[in-house]
Formats: structure tokens, C-alpha cells, sequence
């Protein structure tokens, strides 16, 4: 490396975010127990999923970018339950 | 009763006949929602623009270039007030392997000064200034507001949209549904039925301060000016490409890529990022740039053939939405479809209620002003470019043949003489397995349709 990355928390700490009390995506982590691709732990940009050593999937909604990226590459029937945020909660871009 | 905007959300049905509060709801104030709006509040009817973030395009990103030439219908002489970071006068494309680059870099002048072609500009003020301008002509913007869901006749026919506000239904005789890439509305309206699904990739961008002068001094431009490069052979045989673009004190690069191809190389987003950042192409350009955001974004780039229905009873789908990115090599471009596409949605919502008739039938000049357009011109002609691009040759095979071609071209080898082109093609062929049935394949596919 020719010189520094961010370190994620870091990189995070550039978004702006306005966070809801209601989770807007819940992750039911008896449903991933059983994954065998864990395809958002890969793929969620803002890397929300992190699997816990019990074989589940940890997830927090609080720095969600909305792209819908997990909802997309989940394989898990019914493993996520996805919405928007509502209204005027949840990431707010400045440059986008 | 839906709550909240997500997948699986049903529509709620209106026995009473509705009241028709508004002429025109328009959902989510892109580009494409904005533009719509703008035409029907100039043609002197009642139309509300909800936006579910706290301001228009807080919840948007992009590669960074906004092509303009769509504006010339919508906003007169709009140069002179599009919120623009720089110019584009000089465009790339580079291909990559790991340690090699080639590139094709074209400038030219004549996009640095009116009517212009491309700009750089941040979303939020791009997106807030078309807002805007749908403002100053009557339009009214709701920011902070979810649409959870559709309002229908018991005749199926699309009459408003229910919002998470406290009494929050708003009824309409269109609904124009600019809701982005995961259109939850189009789903529930149905128009995707029996069309492929998830033709998605994800984009991840950071956005990097430099100081203006060595942005300048690197990029080699001036005043206003900008540079858009285009990277193929970046993202480690994932399907997906690059970008990396000149603001005026900052530079955006990011990645293009299939999200499923993460998990199956057991890499993250940011890391292929990183990677480019490091290539030696690249290094020298974005070199200490502070980041001040890091964004992600889903992008549509399966092309026509994975576009949804357009017109509905009392409901049309413009932008993101309708799949309208055009991803297809040397072309990445989405806000002008989105803009064409509102605009012409805008258009036949008024044509609709002035005949008294936003039926799917009434609804339909749409159709025709897309497919008359460059809208569904350019689509259709190109429907075959993102297989294409985004398969395994052109992705990984491709790129290690030109920069090996390249470099046996321009390597000095003597006192051996220098090889002919021929004789190089098929050497360099071999090494990389590229069977020459499947070159002509391709080529002729390419040629087809960008011939």
C-alpha cells in the first residue's frame, strides 16, 4: 500500500446520517444460520453485516445507505425484512 | 395498510370515488421526478413532488457526469445556471490489468464552451437546482415523505399514492412513480411482471479533496475544465468497470460491480476501490486526496430488455425506476435518460388530463415520445451491449490482450526485428486462450450495435 486507506469506521464517519428509532431492516439470524454464500457481508457498502461466531448474522440499521444491495443478493428466504426509512430519516448524502 | 416503502408492499384500495386533490403526484425529486414536475406545473396544472429524503438528492449518487444536451428542451440557455463543478473537455478510456494501462484520451474544446456536452456536478446541488426549478413554475415539493404505497380504484386503476405523513393519502389523477432503482411503486403497480429481475450492479464512490491547482496540474486542464475516465479490467474479474472523475477541488473514483461477483470472490467493495486507487495509472492522479465521502449507490444497468411496463392506468415510470441507465462501454449515462424520460412523462400526464382520459390508453403518447426519443432510441439499439460488456472476455480477456498487444508494440526489441501487427495478434491470442471465433463474435456484435 503506497499510502493509508481509511479504516472503515473512519470512511463512515464521512456520511451523514439522521437515525430513526424504527429499524428499518431486520435480519432474522436463525434464518442465516443456515446460509452457506453470506453474499451481504461481501456486498453491503457500508458493511452492516457482520457474522457472529455462533454461525448468525449481526446486523445494525443505523448506517444504512438504502441501496438495497442485501435485500438484492440475500439467498435466505425471508431472512431480511427490508423498507425505507421513513420519511426524511436515515442517510443523507452532501455530495452524492 | 402499508407503513413503509419496501419490497412486498400492497396497494390500498379507494371504494368512494376519490377526490383527486392534485393533477399529477410525482414520487421522488431525481432528476427524472423533477423534470416531470417542471412540465406539468408549467402547463398550468396542480402537481406535488414528494421526495423521501430531507432534501432532493440526499439519497442519490452517481459517477459524477450529468450530459446536458436533454436540457436544451427543458430549461432554455440552462448553462448559465446548472450548478456544474467543471466541464468535461477531455474523455478516457482506460484498460487495465494489474500492471499495465492503455488508454484512448480525447480532448477537445469545443465542449468547454456553450451549449457544452458533459459536467461534473455534486447530486444534492444538481438535483436541489431541477427541483427548484420545478418549484418557481408552481410544483410542490414535499421533502421528509415516504410514498408507502399506491391508492387504486376497485377498477385496479392507479388514483394516489399513500405517504407515511399523518393523514397521508393524496390523490391523483397520474401518478408519475421516479422512485429510483428499487421502484418499490412500479413493483407493486405490477409492471415488472414476467421481466427478469435483480439486473442490478452496485456503485461505490469516494469522493477525494484535492486543491484546485493539482487537480488542474494532474488532469491537465485549466479554468473550468474537467476529465471523465472510464476504467475497464479494474475490478478483479468481477463484472464492472471503474470511474474517475474531475470536480473542481476534489475527484470522485469509485466501482462499478455485479454485487453477487463480491461474495464469490470474497472481496468487499471498497477494497477493489482501494485497489484501483493504488494502481500505478491511477496513484499518481488521486494521491493524497482527503476523503470527504464515501457513498454507494444500486445501478440499473441490465438495459431494455429488463425495463418494466411504462404505462399503467393513471401511472407512468420514468428514470431509474424504469431501468433507464445506459451502461454500455464507451456510454455510462443516467441522468439524461432520467431527465428525457420525466420530461415526456410530464408531457403525456398533461396530454392525459386535458382529454379526460389518463387511462393506459390516454397515458400513451409516453410511450411514443420515448420510443420516438433518444430515450428508448439509444436503449433499443444498444439492448445487447450489457451482456456483452459485462461477460468474462471483455471483462478480463480483452483487456490483457490490448495492453499486451500494446506493449509488444511498443516495446524495442532489437537487434531482433520488430514483429508485424499480424504476427503479434495472434502471439499475444495464444497466451491469453482467445479463440479467434469468439473475437469475431464479439466484434461483430459490438459492430452491430454501435455500427
Amino acid at each position: 500500500m503506497s499510502y493509508g486507506q481509511p479504516a472503515f469506521d473512519d470512511r463512515m464517519s464521512t456520511v451523514d446520517f439522521d437515525v430513526a428509532e424504527r429499524a428499518h431492516i431486520t435480519v432474522d439470524s436463525e434464518v442465516c444460520r443456515s446460509c452457506r454464500t453470506t453474499d451481504c457481508v461481501y456486498a453491503c457498502p457500508a458493511k452492516l453485516f457482520v457474522p457472529t461466531s455462533d454461525g448468525g448474522i449481526l446486523f445494525n440499521y443505523e448506517q444504512c445507505f438504502e441501496c438495497g444491495t442485501c435485500y438484492q443478493v440475500c439467498s435466505g428466504n425471508g431472512a431480511l425484512s427490508w423498507t425505507y426509512p421513513d420519511g426524511g430519516h436515515g442517510v443523507a448524502f452532501r455530495k452524492g | 395498510m402499508a407503513e413503509h416503502a419496501g419490497p412486498g408492499t400492497r396497494s390500498a384500495v379507494i371504494t368512494a370515488p376519490p377526490q383527486r386533490e392534485v393533477d399529477v403526484v410525482v414520487v421522488g425529486a431525481g432528476p427524472a421526478g423533477s423534470a416531470a414536475a417542471l412540465e406539468v406545473a408549467r402547463a398550468g396544472h396542480s402537481v406535488v413532488l414528494l421526495e423521501r429524503g430531507p432534501y432532493p438528492g440526499a439519497k442519490n449518487v452517481y459517477g459524477g457526469v450529468v450530459y446536458g444536451r436533454v436540457l436544451d428542451e427543458l430549461v432554455p440557455r440552462w448553462w448559465e445556471q446548472m450548478p456544474v463543478q467543471r466541464w468535461v473537455t477531455r474523455r478516457s478510456t482506460m484498460i487495465m490489468t494489474p500492471t499495465q494501462a492503455l488508454t484512448v484520451d480525447f480532448r477537445t474544446q469545443a465542449w468547454g464552451g456553450p451549449p457544452y456536452n458533459g459536467a461534473t456536478a455534486h447530486r444534492s446541488d444538481l438535483d436541489g437546482w431541477l427541483a427548484g426549478l420545478a418549484e418557481k413554475e408552481g410544483a410542490v415539493v414535499v421533502p421528509s415523505t415516504v410514498a408507502t404505497g399506491l391508492l387504486r380504484s376497485a377498477e385496479g386503476a392507479v388514483v394516489g399514492v399513500r405517504t407515511d405523513r399523518p393523514d397521508g393519502d393524496l390523490t391523483a389523477k397520474v401518478v408519475i412513480a421516479c422512485d429510483g432503482v428499487n421502484s418499490f411503486l412500479a413493483k407493486e403497480a405490477g409492471m415488472f411482471a414476467g421481466k427478469p429481475a435483480g439486473h442490478v450492479t452496485l456503485g461505490v464512490k469516494e469522493t477525494l479533496r484535492l486543491p484546485r491547482e493539482v487537480v488542474d496540474e494532474r488532469f491537465g486542464v485549466t479554468g473550468r475544465d474537467g476529465v471523465d475516465i472510464e476504467i475497464l479490467g479494474c475490478t478483479g474479474g468481477i463484472p464492472g468497470g471503474g470511474f474517475l472523475y474531475t470536480n473542481l477541488d476534489s475527484v470522485s473514483v469509485g466501482v462499478v460491480v455485479d454485487p453477487h461477483g463480491l461474495a464469490a470472490r470474497k472481496i468487499r467493495p471498497e477494497e477493489l476501490v482501494a485497489e484501483l486507487k493504488r494502481h500505478p495509472a491511477v496513484e499518481p492522479l488521486v494521491r493524497g486526496g482527503e476523503l470527504l465521502e464515501y457513498s454507494a449507490h444500486l445501478i440499473p444497468e441490465g438495459g431494455y430488455d429488463t425495463m418494466p411496463d411504462l404505462v399503467g392506468d393513471g401511472f407512468l415510470v420514468a428514470g431509474d425506476a424504469a431501468a433507464m441507465c445506459l451502461a454500455a462501454g464507451i456510454w455510462l449515462e443516467g441522468v439524461n435518460f432520467a431527465i428525457g424520460a420525466g420530461m415526456y412523462a410530464g408531457r403525456a400526464a398533461v396530454d392525459a388530463i386535458r382529454a379526460k382520459d389518463t387511462s393506459k390508453a390516454g397515458l400513451a403518447s409516453y410511450r411514443r415520445m420515448l420510443d420516438e426519443s433518444f430515450v428508448l432510441g439509444d436503449h433499443r439499439k444498444l439492448r445487447r451491449v450489457p451482456g456483452l460488456v459485462l461477460g468474462q472476455r471483455v471483462q478480463q480477456d480483452y483487456p490483457a490482450l490490448l495492453c499486451d498487444l500494446a506493449q509488444g508494440l511498443f516495446h524495442v526489441d532489437n537487434p531482433r526485428p520488430k514483429p508485424g501487427l499480424f504476427k503479434l495478434m495472434r502471439r499475444v491470442m495464444k497466451w491469453h486462450g482467445i479463440k479467434a471465433r469468439d473475437l469475431l463474435s464479439d466484434a461483430l456484435t459490438g459492430v452491430r450495435s454501435f455500427g
